[in-house]
Parts: C-alpha cells; sequence; structure tokens
C-alpha cells in the first residue's frame, strides 16, 4: 500500500503538488472532464480525503466551475471531503447481509465505537465506520471488511474481538 | 517459455505485422512453417497448462468470497506443506467456482489422475489434507473429479459433477472459472480462448457476427432482458464518426455477484465478448465501468486488458484484421444508479451520475452524444460461446429464454453461492436442490428476486420457472438474478422497508416521483414498523407504488416500489400484524419487541452485562429461590435498552427471551 500522507505534512502547497500530478496524468482525456472522477480518486488516495484545497485546485487546473466538482464529489460514495481515521471498518448492508442481521451489527458497532449520531470517525482518530451496499461476498453474509480485511460470518462477540485486535496494534 | 510468445525467429507475429492465425497457431500450431521442434514446443506450454507439468497441481480459489473466508491463510499454509515436504506440486491462485458454502476450497490434482476437492479448508486442515491425498486416500475429500482412465467416485466420495450443488448446472460463462489462472492470458488461450475473436475478424462481417446472437436470442443479462443482436443492429445502423462499446461491471443490486465471479475467475471471457461486440457495432474505443467496491474484479480485468495489448488483440490491426480497438477501464466512484445507461454514461463525461429521458437511445446518442452499446459483463461473456459453438447455448433455457443464467443463493439457505442454470429452472429446483433448502430448520417464508427493483414472492410461487416473462408476470423481475431466501426469522415489512431505504438512499434526486415518492413510501413503512400505522397507510402504499411505476424518469424509480407492492399482495397478514396486532411475528422490528432474561435458565455468567453497548443491564445480588443461594443475576431496563441483540445473541445458555 501507498504510504499514507499525515495530516500534519498537508500543506497547501503539497495538495497542489498532489492535484497537479494527477493532472498531469490526466490532462489528455477527451473531454477533458471525463478525467475529473479519475482525478478525484487518485488526488483522494493519496491524501485519504478530498480537502477543500484539492477542489480548488482541480478547478482551476481543469478550467471546471468548483460547483460542478463539489456537485460531483458530494454526489458519489466514494468520496470523502472530511479526513478518515486510521482503520476503516465497512460493513456491508446489501440484501444477505440485512436479512442475516447486519443492521443490528452496524448499530452494536457505533454503539461499542460510542459515535454519536452524524459522526463517523472516533474520538481518538483510529476506526472511521463506513456501510457499503454490497460487497458481493453474499454468502459469507453478514460481511464487514477493516481496511483491506475481509471478516464473514460476522457475530456480535466477532466485533469486539476484531476491534480488540486493532486497538493492541496501536497501542 | 509462454504460449503466447514466438517458437522461433521464423514467426514473424508483432505489433506492426500481426498475423491473422495467431490464436490458431497457439492452439494447434505452428501454421506458417512445418519443425517438429516447434510443434513440440507449443504442445509441451499448452500441456503443462491442461495437465500440469508438477506431479500435483493445487488450485484454491482466491476471489473475493475465498479471502472474505480465509483463503489467504489456507494459502500461505498450503505454501509450507508443500515446500516443506518437498512435493514436486504447482500452486495456483484460481477464481471462485461459485460454492460459496464451501469456501476456502481446495482441488488437488495429481498429473494424470483424480482430483479432490476439500471444503472449507483452514490452516490448520492442510497438513492432514495433503497427506492423505499424497498417501492416495481420497475419502476425506468433499468430492472428486474423475480423469481419464482412473475410478469414479472412489472410496465412497461422490463424485463433483453428481454433487446436488452441480447435478443441474450447466456452465457456459462460468466454464473456466476455478479451473484457469485468471492473471494468465495463455491459460485462457490453452482452454479455447479468443477462438471466437479470430473466427470473427477471419471469416466474419459484422452484420454475420449481429445475425448470430440476434437467431441465438441472446438476451441482456443485466436486468431488461432485451435482445442483445438488436441492440447491436440498431447501434450499427447509427450514424456517427466514432461509436463506443461499453462493458458495464458495475454490479450493485446488493445480493448479486455474478459479475464480479465471472470477471474475477476468467476476465479475459468479458474481455473479448467485448471485443467481439465492438466489431460487431463498428466502435473503435471501449469502456470497462467497475463498481468501486469490487476491487479485485477491477485489478484482473484491468491485467486482462493489458495481457491483450500486449499481445496484439486489443489496440491497432487486431489479428491483422485491420480493425482497430482500444479499452479503458474505469472504475465508478459508487452510486447505484449508475447501472442506469444513460448515468452511466453521464458518470464516465465526468458529471453527477443522473438519468436523462429516453429516447434518444445511447444506441443513436451516447456516450459525447456518439452512438453507444453499452452491454452487462455476463452478455458478454456468453458471447464467445456463441460464435464457436452456438448448439451449446441454444440447447438449453426456454422459447423466448434461451441458454443459461447465473443465480446467487443467498440468505438463509443451506448452501450459499453462485450457479449457473438452463434459464426456466424453477425457483423449488434452485433453492431446494442446489442450495440445499432452508438453513437451520427454519420453515421457508419468501424469496426475494431480481433485488432493489424485484419483488418478495411465497411459496406457492416455488415452481415458477425462472425466465423474464414468468417473473414479470408475478410482479417481480430477473434483474440481476439474485436470490435472496428468507426464513419464518425474517420480517416481511422490514424487508420491503430496507428495500426502499436502499432505493430513497440511492435516488439520484432529478425527477420529483422518485425523489420525493420514494421518501413517502419509507415514511409510511417505517410508522408501520413502529407500530404506528393505519389501514389507510396501505392505499396510500399502493396509490405512491402505481403514481412511481407510471412516472419515475427511470428504471430505478419505477421499479422501486415493487418490494412494497409484492409483499403487501402475497404477504398481507404480515402487514395486519403490524397494524392491527402491533407485532412483529418474526421479533426483528425493534419498537415492536423487548428483550428480558429467563431467571431459570440464567446461571449469572454476567456475559451480556459486559457486553451491552447501551449499560442497560443492571448486574446485581440477587437471592435465587430455587437453589437458596445468593447470586449475582442480570436485569434488562427496557427504556435503556437499545435492542440491539447482542446479549441475546452472547448469552450461552439462551436464558435472554426476545418477544
Amino acid at each position: 500500500m501507498r504510504k499514507k500522507i499525515t495530516m500534519e505534512s498537508l500543506s497547501k502547497e503539497k495538495i497542489d503538488e498532489i492535484v497537479e500530478s494527477a493532472y498531469q496524468r490526466h490532462k489528455h482525456s477527451n473531454p477533458m472532464q471525463s478525467g475529473l472522477i479519475i482525478l478525484m480518486q487518485e488526488v483522494q488516495s493519496e491524501i485519504g480525503f478530498l480537502p477543500r484545497e484539492a477542489l480548488e485546485k482541480t478547478s482551476e487546473l481543469m478550467d471546471i466551475p468548483l460547483s460542478h466538482i463539489y456537485g460531483v464529489a458530494t454526489f458519489f460514495h466514494q468520496f470523502r471531503l472530511r479526513p478518515k481515521g486510521k482503520h476503516i471498518i465497512t460493513v456491508c448492508r446489501g440484501t444477505a447481509c440485512h436479512v442475516q442481521g447486519s443492521g443490528d451489527l452496524m448499530t452494536l458497532l457505533r454503539q461499542s465505537l460510542r459515535l454519536k449520531e452524524g459522526e463517523d470517525t472516533t474520538q481518538d482518530g483510529l476506526f472511521t465506520v463506513m456501510q457499503v451496499r454490497c460487497l458481493g461476498a453474499c454468502g459469507l453474509a453478514p460481511i464487514m471488511k477493516v481496511d483491506e480485511e475481509f471478516y464473514g460470518n460476522v457475530t456480535a462477540p466477532n466485533i469486539t474481538r476484531v476491534l480488540n485486535k486493532y486497538r493492541s496494534e496501536s497501542a | 517459455m509462454s504460449l503466447m510468445d514466438k517458437c522461433c525467429e521464423k514467426c514473424s507475429n508483432s505489433q506492426d505485422n500481426p498475423c491473422k492465425n495467431y490464436i490458431a497457431c497457439r492452439t494447434a500450431g505452428p501454421i506458417c512453417h512445418d519443425d517438429a521442434g516447434c510443434k513440440a514446443k507449443l504442445a509441451k506450454s499448452r500441456e503443462r497448462i491442461l495437465q500440469g507439468q508438477n506431479d500435483l497441481v493445487v488450485r484454491i480459489g482466491m476471489s473475493t468470497c475465498g479471502l472474505a473466508s480465509g483463503s489467504q491463510e489456507a494459502y500461505n499454509a498450503l505454501k509450507k506443506e508443500l515446500s516443506g515436504r518437498g512435493v514436486d506440486a504447482q500452486l495456483m491462485e484460481v477464481g471462485c467456482m461459485g460454492m460459496c458454502y464451501a469456501e476456502p476450497l481446495v482441488e488437488i490434482t495429481r498429473r494424470g489422475g483424480t482430483s479432490a476437492f476439500y471444503g472449507k479448508v483452514n490452516a490448520a486442515a492442510v497438513p492432514k489434507i495433503v497427506e492423505a491425498y499424497i498417501s492416495g486416500d481420497s475419502s476425506g475429500a468433499m468430492a472428486v473429479r474423475a480423469r481419464k482412465g482412473t475410478l469414479r467416485g472412489e472410496d465412497g466420495v461422490p463424485l463433483f459433477e453428481e454433487l446436488p450443488w452441480n447435478r443441474r448446472q450447466y456452465r457456459d460463462v462460468m466454464a473456466n472459472c476455478g479451473i484457469v489462472d485468471p492473471n494468465k492470458i495463455d491459460e485462457y488461450v490453452a482452454h479455447g480462448g479468443y477462438r471466437a475473436l479470430a473466427k470473427v475478424l477471419n471469416e466474419m462481417k459484422p452484420d454475420q457476427v449481429i445475425d448470430t446472437v440476434k437467431s441465438a436470442g441472446l438476451r441482456g443479462r443485466g436486468g431488461a432482458g432485451f435482445p442483445t443482436g438488436l441492440k447491436w443492429q440498431f447501434c450499427r445502423a447509427a450514424k456517427g464518426d466514432a461509436k463506443y462499446m461499453i462493458c458495464n461491471a458495475d454490479e450493485g443490486d446488493p445480493g448479486a455477484f455474478m459479475n464480479r465471479l465471472t470477471a474475477e475467475g476468467d476476465p479475459h471471457r468479458v474481455l473479448e465478448g467485448l471485443i467481439i461486440a465492438a466489431y460487431a457495432i463498428g466502435a473503435t474505443h471501449g469502456y470497462i465501468f467497475v463498481r468501486a467496491e469490487k476491487g479485485l474484479m477491477a485489478k484482473r480485468l484491468m491485467t486482462a486488458v493489458d495481457a491483450a495489448q500486449r499481445y496484439g488483440l486489443l489496440g491497432d490491426n487486431i489479428l491483422g484484421s485491420g480493425f482497430n480497438f482500444d479499452v479503458d477501464v474505469m472504475l465508478s466512484a459508487g452510486a447505484f444508479v449508475c447501472g442506469e445507461e444513460t448515468a452511466m454514461i453521464a458518470t464516465i463525461e465526468g458529471n453527477r451520475a443522473m438519468p436523462r429521458v429516453r429516447p434518444p437511445y445511447p444506441a443513436t446518442s451516447g456516450l459525447m452524444a456518439k452512438p453507444t452499446t453499452i452491454n452487462n459483463v455476463e452478455t458478454l461473456a456468453h458471447v464467445p460461446t456463441l460464435i464457436t459453438d452456438r448448439e451449446y447455448f441454444t440447447k438449453v433455457g426456454t422459447e423466448k429464454s434461451k441458454g443459461t443464467k447465473v443465480f446467487c443463493l443467498a440468505g438463509k439457505v443451506v448452501r450459499t453461492g453462485a450457479a449457473e442454470v438452463p434459464l426456466g429452472t424453477s425457483l423449488r429446483q434452485l433453492i431446494f436442490e442446489i442450495g440445499g433448502g432452508v438453513a437451520n430448520g427454519k420453515k421457508f417464508k419468501a424469496v426475494q428476486t431480481g433485488g432493489p427493483s424485484g419483488g418478495c414472492l411465497s411459496e406457492k410461487f416455488l415452481d415458477l420457472p425462472l425466465d423474464y416473462e414468468s417473473l414479470q408476470s408475478v410482479g417481480s423481475i430477473m434483474g440481476s438474478g439474485g436470490i435472496i431466501v428468507l426464513d419464518e426469522d425474517n420480517c416481511i415489512v422490514d424487508t420491503a422497508k430496507y428495500f426502499l431505504g436502499f432505493t430513497t438512499a440511492e435516488s439520484c434526486g432529478k425527477c420529483t416521483p422518485c425523489r420525493i415518492g420514494l421518501k413517502r413510501i419509507h415514511e409510511v413503512l417505517t410508522r408501520i414498523t413502529d407500530g404506528q400505522g393505519t389501514r389507510e397507510d396501505l392505499s396510500q402504499l399502493e396509490s405512491l407504488g402505481a403514481t412511481l411505476g407510471n412516472t419515475a424518469l427511470c428504471a430505478l424509480g419505477q421499479g422501486a416500489p415493487n418490494p412494497v407492492l409484492t409483499t403487501m399482495k402475497y404477504f398481507p397478514e404480515e402487514y395486519t400484524a403490524h397494524l392491527e396486532q402491533k407485532s412483529c411475528p418474526a421479533h426483528i422490528c425493534q419498537n415492536l419487541i423487548s428483550y428480558s432474561v429467563q431467571p431459570s435458565l440464567c446461571v449469572g455468567c454476567g456475559l451480556c452485562y459486559k457486553n451491552c453497548p447501551a449499560d442497560a443491564i443492571k448486574f446485581e445480588e440477587v437471592f435465587d429461590e430455587s437453589t437458596n443461594a445468593v447470586g449475582k443475576r442480570p436485569t434488562i431496563d427496557p427504556a435503556k435498552c437499545a435492542r440491539c441483540g447482542s446479549c441475546y445473541a452472547i448469552c450461552p445458555k439462551h436464558a435472554i427471551i426476545k418477544e
């Protein structure tokens, strides 16, 4: 995995540099706007989210109104405008997972992490909880993913065990 | 030497001067010169792929579903075990065979001998399995596959083809899944791949290709079932200085994963179908639009595109035919509506994924306003067979729905996974024979077909044949082919609410009926599941449903009320229970249930108390009359209880009562 840039090292110059280099790779897209989503994906994969400065720089370089870019960024599930925690927990909310109780798992997980309504990242910045429409591993429902690690047939006691594993790793 | 490389300097195939017999040469060559050495070299390469070059070939499924059930650990253990023993073995990462219930799945084959399949292989079981197989004992296997000259069904182990899971299957798009290494183009070619492309480019005119697809009766496997050949014909006939061919790999239906499975397990088959389609409509550029959440599928497709470019199967003057075509793999940024053709086009153009009014259809004005064809992964994966062995495809299916379809079985069923069966197979055969019936001895309640735009069908529809028209006639759809089984513990109203929650969140917001109508339907359903509903709510649901069906802009909105309308029609008693008795028969709807402790079963272990995330459980000393002793016992405070069910799930004595 590519080394994540820490928040401290994220100056405006650094953001501009990341956007600029992504722009160089996609400026020949025809029409140029068709490179917008790919560019944003690449910037997000480096920074972890899309800071306002990155969207402004994109707008300037591609000559696309900021409102359009903001519209695209807020439309798709993949894009985030706020920083993420160290570990991303993704709970699948597909149909198979739903009938196997993934809604309850989500409630339980959010409660164990003491997340309030509207929050998705823990106070200590260790976890961000997200839901995904379907991971397509329905045979092993309910399923969740921590970073790139999959956990199938998840039960309530599993959740605590999995969380503790990541907690002890960063302790 | 790779099968795709030159056999000697006499081979003139190159990017600048591609040979039209390239694929035929790799399968039975060389063709341009007669040289026993070259012949032997190519034959050896092929044999190495088809038979294996080592004494043992060990295949392990490493698709998303395999990885989720721990195939990486099993892989590491196998690697260690095989090298530790010093066996001459080849360990292969393959795609998924569709048997999710048995993952991680391992197949061990002795060269020229019987293969044995082992299901649910964990790292600890690996040494035993390898030991037994090497010593010639396959009695511990789940199934065996007989090769030439070996005994059939030895040691009382069933044959792979005769497992209840496999007996009714007829594999076309999944033929290579679990057999070839998806990262290697030469494996696909050795198994007959790209022969259809060579035949099309060398021998057929675009119109002949379209006629072949039309007469075989292939219909779109993405959901609507539109005849594929006709779609191609419209696009071919449309005027435009450029045309585009798009592969829809934005598999978004929750509960459907056949596209992921096909593209992860055999990406070149999809790519070959795409190139043939492009030739038929006259496109020079194409896109594969992949769902971002399905990262491995995207990676496998990108690897396949790279290999095809390297060996001249994409690019300029493909196989010396003068036909130029290249492909970009694009990752969707995640939106269910992207599966709609015009929304997908908007996304590729760098816009919000909002559908537009059709006509004009993409066939005349699509991507960048040029004629565009969009086909689903599974549709394209059928195409190579239509060209090389049309009979194989048309032999099965019904009169109007020809060929096979991959159905994904999930939910409360014994065996989950993806099964490819002839269209027209009944729901009962799929759920009870292939899937082994409802899991844990529970009672069947309903089956949900077709994803968020599909319907929930009751027991009386189990003998319904699975084809486009039959499903439509009862208010559901084929959709992408997801089949979710619900048992007595699932609440029907909650299921309908779940789908509406999904479509409400995924509505793009462009048209009013969908943006506002879905929200209203979801509110009414929430009211009902909260125990606040009235009889009038039902007529309101019906009228909202009808309005959406008639007025929404795209299929997302038009089909979204189906889960509500079908459940109201086929399960009226569940709605009545919620509305009149204010009870949820399946104990799912949180406002209609409560948890309590059954003192006679509780042993006072305190697990529920420790695991309650809402601090709703008190654990205090009480006097127990039956044992005449003082001990700690839990009590649940209903005011604090979040009804998450974690105490219910964790109690080792089943002493938590849900009612």
